[in-house]
């Protein structure tokens, strides 16, 4: 059988009319409980795709926006001040891997410094570190040659290259990543698991309807088809549900801002929102393949 | 057409069948008696493949049901019609579905003609849109009968089909059977009714085989 088949198959089996839908009785709150219950995990993987995508963009912001830039400060007397800040500037236009670099002015420095002690405080009278941004090229800087060269030329300067801010960040963003996709994974076995049970329970209640259809000739094939059918079907209406009702809640959520952070960023971007479109699809499928292998294995018990 | 070959069936620690042989040829009447728990149920099951011989062989239309696959089983049971003492029914569709099934089943179109011909033949037109509990039973085993040879299956096997009803409809229902042998079908009824057998007699050669210590043998004229 091609692909093609099989995807026809399997569609026909979902959407198609089936002779073998009515052998089996209506299995009421069996099925019910299925699509309920494939909704509400349907609900939960939307969101546990919401936050893996979110994070996974916040490790990629973090390591872009970061990686390509550095800092030095000059901590010196102000009567030297201007003359290190000279010198560093010297070393810098002299330095492979440095694209640009300028020295921030006081209110540069001091509009950096408002959001953690306020617009009130007496700036002025702190003696505050220059600070001199570095746009690195692609290739970037190495920064233990610089910092030995900085030393060498003005002891008061010290690089930061962000390694130390970016690597614990990114750590977590890359966790929390993994946590969603590991979540998804539990989802879909939980989903599973769930079916399986749903069609195991549904399979027992209906012994004597098996053992009637084998009697006249079904083979385990036509018996178990109904059972799949049913259950994949109930499975795609509740995930579908679960997805939609998911989207929405994530649509819901505030706008992200800078204020906001990371929490007010969940959410999918683009073309990522096709992303929860999968869910049902995916639901179907371990439905189809958990109630199939669950029928097979229950009807193997009956000659 | 049935063939036991040395058959032996094992139940619970205790052997039921021991060395059982016989050969049912196409076309033939059979009944099968002897007392209750002497096998009957088993022996009738033996030969549509739900249950497994501990011993021997058993050939359907020429074939070793022992060493069939499920599959191969069930396309076998096609030919087979089987009419059970408590009549499987399913209970949520109509008589009518009830009797389409082993078509459905067998991918095989349904003649709603035929369908109803053969409900006026066991004499239950009337109730094609009943659900099987609201039947007696009479009307399950003739049910039963009906669904049997929707079919048209080779072989017919009834386990203590008039155990359930009275004389007149167990006349009735072998007539239905012996019109069934008339027209090329073979017949195994397993029974306990010496009557029964007496008057079916008189409408067809039927020969009798009794299960006694174990084994089957062919009874005579003692009936």
């Amino acid at each position: 059988m091609t692909l093609r088949d099989k995807i026809k198959s399997a569609l026909a089996l979902l959407f198609g009319r089936s002779r073998a839908d009515r052998i089996v009785p209506p299995t009421g709150l069996m099925a019910t409980l299925t699509g309920l219950t494939s909704g509400a995990m349907a609900f939960l993987a939307v969101f546990a795709l919401a936050l893996s995508l979110a994070t996974g963009q916040l490790a990629d912001r973090w390591a872009g926006a970061l990686a390509q830039t550095a800092t030095v400060r000059i901590s010196a007397p102000a009567e030297q001040m201007q003359t290190q800040t000279q010198k560093v500037l010297d070393v810098l236009a002299t330095t492979p891997g440095v694209q640009s670099a300028r020295a921030l002015g006081q209110d540069e420095v001091k509009a950096l410094l408002e959001p953690w002690v306020g617009p009130d405080l007496p700036l002025d009278a702190l003696p505050l570190p220059q600070l001199v941004e570095i746009v690195e090229t692609a290739d970037g800087i190495k920064a233990e040659g610089l910092q030995l060269r900085l030393k060498a030329e003005a002891p008061g300067a010290i690089l930061d290259d962000h390694t130390r801010w970016r690597r614990p960040l990114i750590a977590a963003a890359e966790r929390i990543r993994l946590l969603g996709l590991l979540s998804l994974l539990l989802i879909g076995g939980a989903t599973a698991a769930m079916i399986t049970l749903a069609t195991q329970a549904a399979l027992a209640a209906n012994g004597q309807v098996i053992r009637t259809l084998r009697l006249i000739g079904a083979r385990d094939a036509y018996i178990a088809r109904a059972f799949v059918r049913r259950f994949t079907q109930r499975t795609l209406i509740g995930a579908s549900a679960g997805t939609a009702v998911g989207v929405i809640a994530v649509v819901l959520l505030p706008a992200p801002t800078d204020e906001g952070g990371f929490l007010s960023g969940l959410g999918f971007a683009g073309l990522q929102w096709l992303w929860p479109l999968a869910i049902p699809v995916m639901a179907a499928l371990v439905a189809l393949v958990s109630t199939r292998m669950a029928a097979f294995r229950t009807l193997r018990s009956v000659r | 057409m049935i063939e036991f070959h040395g058959v032996s069936l094992g139940y619970s620690g205790k052997e039921l069948l021991s060395g059982v042989s016989l050969k049912l040829m196409p076309g033939s009447f059979h009944f099968l008696t002897g007392p209750s728990g002497a096998g009957k149920t088993s022996l009738i099951k033996l030969c549509y493949g739900e249950l497994a011989a501990s011993d021997g062989r058993i050939e359907l239309f020429g074939k070793d049901i022992g060493a069939m696959a499920r599959d191969d089983i069930a396309l076998l049971r096609r030919r087979i019609g089987v009419v059970h003492q408590d009549c499987q029914f399913l209970d949520h569709l109509t008589l009518e579905e009830n009797l389409a099934l082993p078509l459905h089943v067998a991918g095989l179109d349904v003649d709603a003609q035929a369908l109803s011909e053969i409900l006026g033949w066991v004499g239950l037109a009337a109730q094609a849109q009943s659900l099987p509990p609201s039947l007696s039973g009479g009307e399950r085993q003739r049910a039963a009968l009906a669904r049997a040879v929707i079919a048209a299956p080779d072989i017919i096997l009834a386990d203590e089909p008039t155990g359930n009803i009275d004389w007149e409809m167990s006349l009735r229902l072998l007539r239905l059977l012996t019109e069934l042998n008339r027209i090329g079908k073979t017949v195994l009824v397993a029974t306990h009714d010496l009557n029964l057998i007496r008057a079916a007699k008189a409408h067809v050669a039927a020969r009798v085989l009794r299960i006694q210590a174990r084994n089957v043998q062919l009874a005579g004229a003692d009936l």
